[in-house]
């Protein structure tokens, strides 16, 4: 039992990371497009860890079949509101900056 | 029409039986069993018009592309998190590029797309018939994306469907 105590703590602490990181990417990333992408850290495997932890510390019970369909539908509609975001966002006429291009830059690792 | 009927019953049943836990009230259970069947009913009469119906067999392939867009899901978090903390290391070059899709079919685009933006670093910006317009954090996720694996993977899984 102290080793799924101990499993289910790292992924909270590994979810909380990745979360503070995405809350950071937002903050430092330069424009509309690139935020959504540390906003997608924050979606995906941030939200994936926190709820296995949890669901480690439920056991097996109800509960954490209905923490593991939080975390299909989070998985369902996160990238369709990303998605309609960004969409948004590009018919709004949302330039992005971007990379000058690999030609006339020297190429990145 | 009939199997897609009994799946949908069944489907929404056990959900419903493992969302409310009453497993001994038959009050409430029989509750549940005629909420159920007035959702698969509407369904019904909303899928009428959709000719789309290979949800079944599609879903046992979703397994195995699933467990492979996991280990993708973690590499890509991986880069945008190094991105995030080592901007000196790791710098970002944000990238537009137009990806051709080969899927056929509304559902399996919507796969597509909907993979695409799952993975942090990349975003499927606008669909049309023809392709994806894809935003990337980085220029080598672009690349990676107009290798193109991930649209065969999710045009197989659409095939396996038919």
């Amino acid at each position: 039992m102290i080793i799924l105590e101990i499993l289910s703590w790292l992924l909270l602490l590994f979810g909380a990371f990745l979360g503070i990181s995405g809350a950071v990417g937002i903050l430092r990333f330069p424009d509309f497009y690139t935020r959504i992408h540390a906003a997608g850290v924050t979606d995906t495997l941030c939200a994936g860890a926190i709820l296995c932890g949890l669901m480690l510390q439920a056991g097996l019970s109800l509960v954490s079949v209905k923490l593991a369909f939080i975390l299909l539908f989070l998985w369902f509609t996160s990238p369709t509101a990303s998605h309609a975001l960004a969409s948004a966002a590009r018919h709004a006429g949302l330039k992005p900056h971007l990379a000058p291009s690999r030609e006339d830059s020297p190429s990145t690792p | 029409m009939i199997l897609y009927l009994s799946a949908l019953l069944f489907s929404l049943y056990g959900f419903w039986l493992l969302l409310s836990g009453f497993w001994h009230d038959s009050l409430l259970l029989g509750l549940g069993g005629v909420s159920v069947l007035l959702v698969a009913v509407l369904a019904a009469r909303i899928e009428r018009r959709d000719p789309e119906h290979h949800y079944l067999s599609l879903l046992v392939q979703l397994g195995a592309y699933w467990f492979w867009l996991l280990r993708k899901i973690l590499v890509a978090n991986r880069d945008v998190v190094l991105a995030i903390w080592r901007p000196q290391r790791y710098p970002i070059s944000p990238t537009e590029i137009r990806l051709a899709s080969s899927q056929r079919t509304p559902t399996g685009r919507t796969i597509f797309a909907n993979s695409i933006t799952l993975t942090p670093g990349t975003v499927a910006m606008e669909v049309d018939d023809e392709g994806i317009v894809v935003h990337a954090l980085q220029t080598q996720a672009a690349q990676d994306l107009a290798r193109g694996e991930m649209d065969r993977r999710v045009s197989r899984l659409e095939r396996s469907a038919k």
